[in-house]
């Protein structure tokens, strides 16, 4: 061939390389680490993705979890991402804000075998915004030995027995403070309020507007001061987060607590726990008329407002909250898909707790969904604190809260 | 050569150049340009567009956001209580720990300045815990002042000085003098260095008179030692505070402003507002009445830069 | 008599200093000796109550996983996070004192119109707290493509590195006689040469001061690092330190792992070139 002819069929190739790459839609996607599903198993799900979609390219970021809302916010009007891992809180107010698009809608046959309290933690003002993709809710856990010890042979399945189990244990002088809840100032607080005032009836808020100073709140906040007066709950809940109980209870020094799924494979993790194969797990209990609740901690993925490929990121998300990509990789999230959860492939990852959650999920309550959420729940953490301190009042409390959180909703 | 002479053929050199026509203040420019193009592209500017949110509604929660707004922003930033309880805590901070850590900078700095066996390699020593990052220094305190695991609990505890373990950061007052302690603790040797510089200027002669007229340690201290350290003392000061102003980090690693707000300094409120609450313009506003203070505070600094040559 | 009264007082007043000493031996290394041992510490000794110290077992694991292959993805992911620190403070350095040092030179030693003015502007710069800039510059640095680059934050450290080296080169220009100057511009030198020739070799122990702050100042930036980097591309220390914070659990055995590793070349730094930091610091002694 002349040195003429292979110039031009380079260029020619070059060009068509151009154009392919050209055409090629390149996706951002933003994760969180160290939670949820693994980054092995998204980076498997998202090369599945891109084998079947040949045209799309993903590229794929992980950043910590407390650095997900800041860099979703920067990115947000420059559109550095299409696809970003949202938490249910933020819907409100990413809505609101212009953060993130409204979802395409589902397909009803869709809609219906997702648990109902996940997708509505990605509903406001009668939209969706965003897809349920990671799913978790606080547990009880117990310990089968303490338990059995004192002469129960199953878990409490109200407040009033929880509490009943939890007298006899401590005058057995099995535990001194049997009961250990993440009670520290943090969202971890607001999160325990959510379930216990459901468990009450009550609500923090309602049609978007603050309910805080209710009756049923103010039982449900009066139970909680008179548990740790009482001696049931471990004073040092009030500075105990997730991770703290956790150490509490593995070293053997709590015989209830509630605490999000990951609990379970921590407190049979040899390496730590001392009370590996005592471990027991079940539904939040309930009280009066609701037989459980529980906050949820669910996080959707999004489509980013700046995304210049709407189209393409909702196919990706489909694609990795799907059942195919849940069903494949249970180990560390559960799925949100109601009927996978009698595939074996999902109840074989973690037996016991899928056993649990398929029915605790039905009474999934989601935090209160209003834009001012983050001022919202860390005034309500300084109130609820000073409740539980003894420095206010239940009613002082819940009253002050109410006001101030009126005046947010203004702002 | 005579000086006048020198002088003339100093500037007939100067004015033979080589670097063609160039007028020394040519020069200067073309030496400047780079840093003048670099800090306005990436400060300047910025900071001008900074001041641009500040004069429109850039709370992306609000029903009117976009709207320009003038001085509204200003006017209910310094009119909200929080603001002035953010900057009471930033004073606080600022105060308190510029006061520990000159003075303990100052007790370093004469113990340095003296000649025991050892003294050299604590010379050495000391600017260890200025010397790595402020994040580092943050998450080493959280550590030890875990309310459970923590190093201080336990110590304190063996040493039988407390009867149960504390969060020590879990009360909004002792968060704040726990943070308060870590940056004490990074930053008292760095004070400690500028002392002891300025200590080993002072001229040995006037100790040794001092100590002849029977003065002791304190009255040496007070009439020798102190007059030559205030110039240094008050550069030092004015400069940390302004440094103080900008601290960061360490709230973010070991509090993130909690609790019950008790560590919420300006620049973290500013922070919140902006990427928690999606308050863009309460954000810049907060920032730019930083920005005012700061700019007094280097107005103060280069008075006394000032003040320093002409007392020399 | 007195002789004797005289030096028992004064070894008293030695064994006063020492004690003294002592306590600031203890002051300055108990917190490090805690970060190092809490690293080589395994978690079940770090969360074991009470405190035992010394700890059961000594294990170098995280190091390992740090550093060795086939460790654990977020350690090893720590490695990188030490080598665009390494890469970012020392590009900083660099082109922070020729840019610096040349600017500096103008304000000591040359006269031009607001000259003042400049110099105020310059210190007003360096005090302001990143955050009255970040959203501008977020949404420059993102239209421009260049986030979670390297010489993004290059240029970012530089505005603050720069007026940093300004301030304090200032010094150390002014202080070298004008004599020399003229001696050379006699000889027929331009002023460019004698900047080469004359102020840098005389100001070199000025300079090496100065790059070894400014150096010190990029390794120990956080605020733009966290907002600007999202990958292993750009991630400095700082950020990956903080990062093992996770969404339920805080691993303190890596966090001190990372802040030992963040440490050791500020440390070695600091340790070596003790005399430079603190000429650095106090300007030579010299004021202008």
């Amino acid at each position: 061939m002349t040195r003429k002819a292979i110039a031009a069929l380079t260029l020619m190739a070059l060009m068509g390389v151009g154009l392919w790459a050209a055409d090629k839609v390149v996706l951002n996607a933003l994760f969180m680490k160290q939670a949820g599903f693994s980054e092995e198993d998204i980076t498997a799900g998202t090369r599945d993705f891109m084998d079947r979609n040949p045209d799309i390219q993903v590229n794929l970021t992980f950043v910590a979890y407390e650095d997900l809302e800041q860099k979703i916010l920067t990115a947000a009007a420059a559109g550095g991402y299409d696809v970003v891992l949202s938490d249910g809180p933020f819907t409100a107010k990413f809505a609101v804000g212009g953060i993130v698009k409204e979802i395409p809608p589902l397909a009803a046959a869709d809609k219906a075998d997702i648990f109902p309290g996940a997708l509505d933690a990605c509903e406001y003002l009668g939209k969706y915004w965003g897809m349920p993709w990671i799913n978790d809710v606080r547990y009880l856990y117990f310990n089968k030995k303490m338990l059995a010890q004192a002469g129960f042979k199953r878990a409490p399945a109200t407040l009033d027995e929880m509490i009943a189990q939890a007298k006899v244990l401590k005058a057995k002088k099995i535990v001194e403070y049997p009961i250990v809840l993440p009670w520290n100032q943090a969202e971890t607080l607001s999160c325990d309020f959510t379930t216990i005032t459901a468990l009450f009836g009550g609500a923090m808020a309602k049609d978007g507007k603050p309910t805080l100073d209710t009756e049923a709140n103010r039982k449900a906040l009066e139970w909680m001061v008179r548990a740790i007066k009482d001696g049931l709950v471990n004073p040092k809940s009030i500075v105990y987060g997730e991770d703290d109980i956790n150490g509490v209870f593995e070293g053997g020094n709590a015989a209830f607590m509630f605490n999000w799924t990951y609990a379970y494979g921590v407190a049979n993790d040899p390496s730590q726990s001392k009370v590996v194969g005592d471990v027991g797990i079940a539904m939040i209990p309930g009280n009066g008329r609701v037989k459980s609740a529980t906050v949820n901690g669910g996080q959707p993925l999004c489509i980013a407002s700046g995304s210049k490929h709407p189209n393409e990121a909702w196919a990706y998300i489909l694609y990795m909250t799907g059942k195919d990509f849940q069903k494949a990789h249970p180990a560390n999230s559960l799925p949100i898909w109601r009927s996978l959860y009698t595939d074996p492939n999902v109840v074989k990852s973690n037996p016991d707790v899928v056993a649990v959650a398929k029915t605790q999920y039905d009474y999934i309550v989601n935090r209160p969904k209003v834009p001012y959420y983050s001022a919202f729940s860390s005034m309500l953490q300084v109130k609820i604190q000073q409740a539980l301190l003894g420095r206010k009042s239940v009613d002082q409390a819940l009253k002050e809260a109410q006001s101030e959180a009126e005046s947010l909703a203004q702002q | 050569m005579r000086s006048e002479q020198r002088e003339s053929l100093g500037r007939r050199a100067r004015g033979r150049g080589g670097e063609g026509d160039l007028s020394e203040q040519g020069f200067a420019f073309l030496l400047l340009t780079p840093a003048a193009l670099l800090i306005f592209i990436v400060i300047l500017l910025p900071l001008l567009i900074t001041f641009g949110y500040t004069l429109i509604n850039m709370n992306l929660l609000s029903a009117t956001k976009g709207r320009f707004t003038g001085l509204a922003n200003y006017a209910s930033v310094l009119g909200a209580s929080w603001f002035w309880s953010s900057l009471g805590r930033t004073l606080y901070f600022t105060f308190v720990s510029l006061v520990l850590e000159t003075g303990l900078g100052l007790l370093f700095a004469l113990l340095l300045a003296g000649s025991f066996p050892g003294v050299g390699v604590l010379r050495s020593l000391v600017i260890l815990p200025w010397a790595i990052p402020t994040l580092v220094s943050g998450a080493l305190w959280k550590w030890i002042l875990h309310p459970d695991y923590g190093a201080l609990n336990a110590l304190l505890s063996w040493l039988g000085l407390i009867k149960e373990y504390h969060a020590w950061l879990g009360q909004p007052w002792l968060a704040m003098n726990m943070v308060i302690l870590a940056d004490v603790w990074k930053m008292a040797p760095y004070s400690a260095i500028f002392f002891l510089a300025a200590l080993q200027f002072i001229n040995k002669a006037l100790y040794e008179a001092a100590r002849i007229d029977g003065a002791g340690v304190f009255r040496r201290f007070r009439y020798v030692t102190f007059p030559h350290l205030v110039p240094t003392l008050l550069v030092v000061v004015v400069m940390r505070s302004m440094d103080k102003f900008k601290a960061f980090d360490l709230f973010y690693v070991m509090t993130k402003g909690g609790p019950a707000n008790g560590t919420k300094v300006l620049t973290y409120d500013a922070y919140l507002r902006g990427f928690d609450n999606l308050n863009y313009s309460a954000a810049a506003t907060i920032s730019y009445v930083i920005a005012f203070l700061v700019l007094a505070l280097t107005v103060i600094y280069l008075r006394l830069g000032k003040q320093e040559d002409v007392n020399d | 008599m007195t002789k004797q009264r005289s030096s028992l007082r004064r070894r008293g007043f030695t064994l006063f200093q020492c004690a003294m000493g002592f306590l600031l031996f203890l002051f300055v290394m108990v917190p490090f000796l805690w970060l190092l041992v809490s690293s080589l510490s395994e978690r079940r000794d770090l969360i074991s109550l009470p405190l035992r110290f010394p700890p059961g077992h000594l294990s170098f694991a995280r190091y390992a996983a740090v550093f060795a292959p086939g460790g654990e993805e977020i350690a090893r992911a720590f490695k990188y996070a030490l080598f665009n620190s390494l890469i970012v403070a020392s590009l900083v350095t660099a082109v922070g004192l020729v840019v610096g040092a040349l600017a500096s030179y103008s304000f000591a030693r040359l006269r031009f119109a607001f000259k003042e003015k400049l110099l105020y502007a310059l210190l007003f710069t360096y005090m302001i707290p990143p955050i009255v800039i970040v959203l501008p510059l977020y949404v420059a640095i993102s239209a421009l493509g260049l986030l979670d680059r390297k010489v993004t934050l290059v240029f970012l450290y530089l505005s603050m590195t720069i007026p940093f080296v300004v301030w304090v080169m200032r010094s150390y220009f002014g202080s070298i006689s004008k004599s020399f100057e003229e001696a050379a511009l006699i000889d027929g030198c331009t002023r460019l040469q004698t900047l080469r020739y004359v102020y840098v070799p005389m100001a070199r122990p000025g300079l090496i001061a100065t790059g070894i702050l400014a150096f010190l100042l990029s390794w120990d930036e956080f605020f733009f690092s966290l907002i600007f980097t999202s990958s292993l591309a750009a991630k400095t220390i700082p950020v990956a330190i903080a990062e093992f914070t996770g969404k339920n659990s805080v691993d303190y055995g890596m966090i001190t792992t990372g802040g030992v590793i963040a440490s050791i070349p500020p440390l070695l730094i600091a340790i070596f070139f003790q005399k430079y930091i603190v000429m650095g610091m106090t300007g030579g002694g010299n004021k202008e």
